[in-house]
């Protein structure tokens, strides 16, 4: 669909876990003018080897063709898929801080709180940590009606995700590491 | 086996059958130096700049098919190494760089020359590494060795702390690399290959483009098989250039900005191309919309990032272009293609672009050709970057593969002289030639003395038109001959000769210039030849940056065109 409206595509990469292959990922994007909307980095079920979950916006498939592409020339990049037309489960976390000085508004922030099946993590004299997880929709949404009571500070965590069912993730052989010896 | 991390280098060299090595050496790279007399196997050419390490390496590299291998110290040693890289990334040079660094304990102190080389050099490199623990050296340089090698070939950096080249660890060479993120395609798809033998046979107007990619897998006889059972015209790209003998009826010539007409009419008219090995670089494509608007496209490269990058792809065939094409001629017909090959006569005759201008100047495009007609077009035609760099391209006519080196992606300056050094390392029995420009030969001139102490056999043909040429030609078209800071102020190049003590000789007329290429080959060693030649001299035919062949600028009528080049010359 090379249209106007732009979408947003869900790309992961197993990576080897060396350092300065995020420099090497991150320096790709910059020189190639590919945006990234959001990146989360953990390991994987893989010794040795890291997940990426990418999310980029582009009104064209050619565009993000080319990100899998070049993502996949970095030489410790081990496979790279484009989820984007997969039935995928995909999450973000973040945690939102909210001002709470009154009784009142700590009550509605919990009734907030708990029709979005999100938890509160701390509260202290004057304000309250909400930690929520879902789809970027829900996660705007919660946003949208904490907003009223005043956010001190909001920290997500990008996308991740991973196809449904059954597909097995791809198994490489041990993946050695050097990990004192580091690419730039 | 014990071995201090310089001496694991130099075994690890040896064991990549590397003989020659360009460097210049420094505090942080010493202990590698040091450890040099052990290994007479290993010859070190001591260039006068580290960019020129680079570059002759990159020489050697395109002229033999081998790794071309070169030193620097760290901090300015190693960054005057990323023109050279740059340069070799550009046009997919297989090269393994090593660099000294400082110590481990200095590394992120902003130590006595440290630059973060892995980082600056991060873009410019196929690959790059810093050593921290000796135990992983002989593993990084097998790796180094076989990322540049294999796969679309490109260089790679190795950075080695001091301390890591002197300390002592057990060493062993590994007979194989592991590296699961890197398994470069060589065959191409089987139902790929169906299709495209399917679109050649049913194509009227085929056109064969070839690139680097056919040089660098030797698919030489693959691709004159897959011409000439199949009757298709073959177009070689600037860095294709020998890679298709251009005296077979079926070459066509180069395409792109400087291309000849009839090659770039050829690729409008065509309906199918079979692009090898070559990237649709804009300088060939021009304005996409308006490339090749009636031709299907069949892109075989081993790069899959570089189908569908540029243009539309009908069928990609992603592999080695000698194992691709060998199962592709497999599967193509013998076909008779007497129409098309007669159009493309037509356009020759109509528009021909190897026409030399008739004139008693001493006309660069002529000096080309007696080059070549005085080196039986058996040189090695090695070229800076310019006006030379195009007529290099057009007016020798190349038959031995790999016999013209150029900077083609990146229009590397000063290429010419520190490459032509490296090809003639690697091709000491071939006659090699530097066509220089007078600007790009003052960037590296200084590797005069590695040629003259070394006893480097190369001709350098400076062609003199004191000016940037190329940029000039811009001006004169596109500036109203404002010419900004294109004039060159050029030393006596045959005194400059004789100062670094190699034979010097100069043309000022046209009669001169078959007698001096003549009395330079009889030479038995270096000479520099300055070519005075005609100033405002423009190349033909252009298509401007970003247009289309319907816009394309041909030479103006012989005869006009001398008045026309003449009338604001010096
Ligand atoms: C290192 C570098 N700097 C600048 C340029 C831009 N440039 C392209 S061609 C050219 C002029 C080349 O002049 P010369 O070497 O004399 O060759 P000529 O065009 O006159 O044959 C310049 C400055 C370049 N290609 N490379």
């Amino acid at each position: 669909m090379s249209g106007n409206n732009v979408h947003s595509h869900t790309i992961t990469a197993l990576v080897q876990d060396r350092p300065g292959v995020l420099t090497r990922i991150a320096s790709m994007f910059r020189r190639r003018g590919f945006n990234i909307a959001s990146l989360a980095v953990g390991k994987s079920e893989q010794a040795q080897l890291s997940r990426m979950t990418f999310v980029v916006d582009s009104d064209s498939d050619d565009i993000v063709e080319q990100v899998t592409k070049q993502l996949h020339k970095i030489i410790e990049v081990v496979k790279v898929s484009d989820l984007s037309k997969e039935d995928i489960v995909a999450r973000e976390l973040a945690l939102v801080k909210v001002r709470a000085q009154t009784a009142s508004a700590r009550s509605e922030i919990i009734q907030v709180v708990e029709l979005f099946r999100a938890k509160i993590v701390d509260v202290a004299a004057d304000s309250v940590a909400i930690e929520v997880t879902g789809d970027e929709d829900k996660i705007e949404s919660i946003l949208t009606l904490l907003r009223g009571f005043g956010i001190v500070e909001v920290m997500r965590t990008g996308r991740v995700a991973m196809v449904r069912g059954k597909k097995a993730p791809l198994k490489t052989g041990e993946a050695k590491s050097r990990a004192s010896t580091r690419g730039g | 086996m014990k071995r201090t991390g310089a001496q694991i280098v130099c075994e690890s060299l040896i064991k990549e059958g590397v003989d020659v090595v360009f460097g210049l050496v420094g505090g942080a790279i010493l202990p590698l130096y040091q450890t040099l007399p052990e290994y007479p196997q290993l010859k070190h050419i001591m260039v006068r700049h580290e960019q020129c390490a680079a570059h002759a390496a990159d020489g050697y590299a395109r002229v033999t098919g081998k790794v071309g291998v070169c030193f620097a110290t760290s901090g300015p040693g190693a960054t005057n190494l990323v023109t050279g890289l740059a340069t070799a990334l550009m046009d997919s040079v297989a090269m393994v760089a090593i660099t000294g660094q400082v110590p481990r304990a200095a590394i992120g102190k902003d130590a006595f020359q440290e630059t973060d080389v892995t980082g600056v050099t991060l873009p410019v490199t196929k690959h790059n590494y810093l050593v921290m623990d000796p135990k992983d050296l002989a593993a990084t340089i097998k790796e180094a060795f076989h990322l540049a090698r294999t796969g679309r070939p490109g260089p790679v950096l190795v950075d080695i702390p001091k301390d890591v080249q002197q300390e002592e660890v057990d060493y062993r060479y590994p007979d194989s690399v592991d590296l699961p993120g890197y398994k470069p395609h060589l065959t191409g798809h089987p139902t790929q290959i169906k299709r495209a033998a399917k679109l050649i046979a049913e194509a009227e107007r085929p056109i064969i483009l070839a690139g680097h990619g056919v040089i660098i897998s030797k698919a030489y006889a693959e691709l004159k098989e897959l011409a000439e059972k199949a009757q298709i015209p073959v177009i070689t790209t600037l860095l294709g250039i020998s890679g298709f003998p251009e005296n077979h009826v079926l070459s066509v010539g180069m395409p792109g900005m400087h291309g000849m007409a009839y090659a770039n009419i050829a690729i409008d008219r065509s309906d199918l191309l079979i692009a090898i090995g070559m990237r649709f670089d804009d300088r060939v494509v021009g304005r996409v919309s308006d490339f090749a608007p009636r031709a299907k496209i069949i892109h075989i490269d081993i790069d899959p990032a570089e189908i569908g990058k540029n243009v539309k792809t009908t069928v990609p065939l992603v592999g080695d272009a000698k194992r691709v094409l060998a199962a592709l001629n497999r599967q193509v017909e013998h076909q008779e293609r007497g129409e098309w090959i007669k159009q493309i006569d037509v356009l020759k005759r109509e528009h021909p672009s190897h026409e030399i201008p008739i004139s008693d100047k001493v006309l660069p495009q002529y000096v080309v050709n007696q080059i070549w007609e005085a080196t039986g077009g058996n040189a090695i035609i090695v070229t800076g970057v310019g006006q030379h760099q195009m007529w290099a391209a057009q007016h020798y006519y190349y038959t031995k593969p790999a016999s013209f080196v150029t900077s083609g992606g990146l229009g590397t300056m000063g290429f010419e002289v520190p490459a032509a050094m490296g090809a003639k390392v690697g091709k000491p029995r071939d006659e090699v030639w530097a066509i220089c420009g007078d600007g790009g030969f003052q960037m590296t001139l200084q590797e005069l003395a590695t040629i003259v102490e070394n006893k480097i056999d190369v001709k350098l043909a400076i062609f003199n038109n004191s000016f940037h040429g190329m940029v000039r030609q811009w001006q004169e078209i596109f500036y109203k001959k404002s010419y900004v800071a294109t004039k060159l102020f050029n030393p006596d190049f045959v005194k400059l000769a004789d100062a670094y003590g190699m034979t010097g000789l100069r043309v000022t007329n046209k009669e001169e210039v078959r007698p001096i290429i003549d009395q330079a080959r009889a030479v038995k060693g270096p000479v520099l030849i300055d070519f005075v030649v005609e100033s405002e001299e423009n190349v033909y035919p252009m298509i401007p940056a970003g247009t289309s062949v319907n816009e394309m600028l041909e030479a103006p009528l012989p005869g006009l065109h001398l008045v026309d080049s003449k009338d604001s010359s010096t």
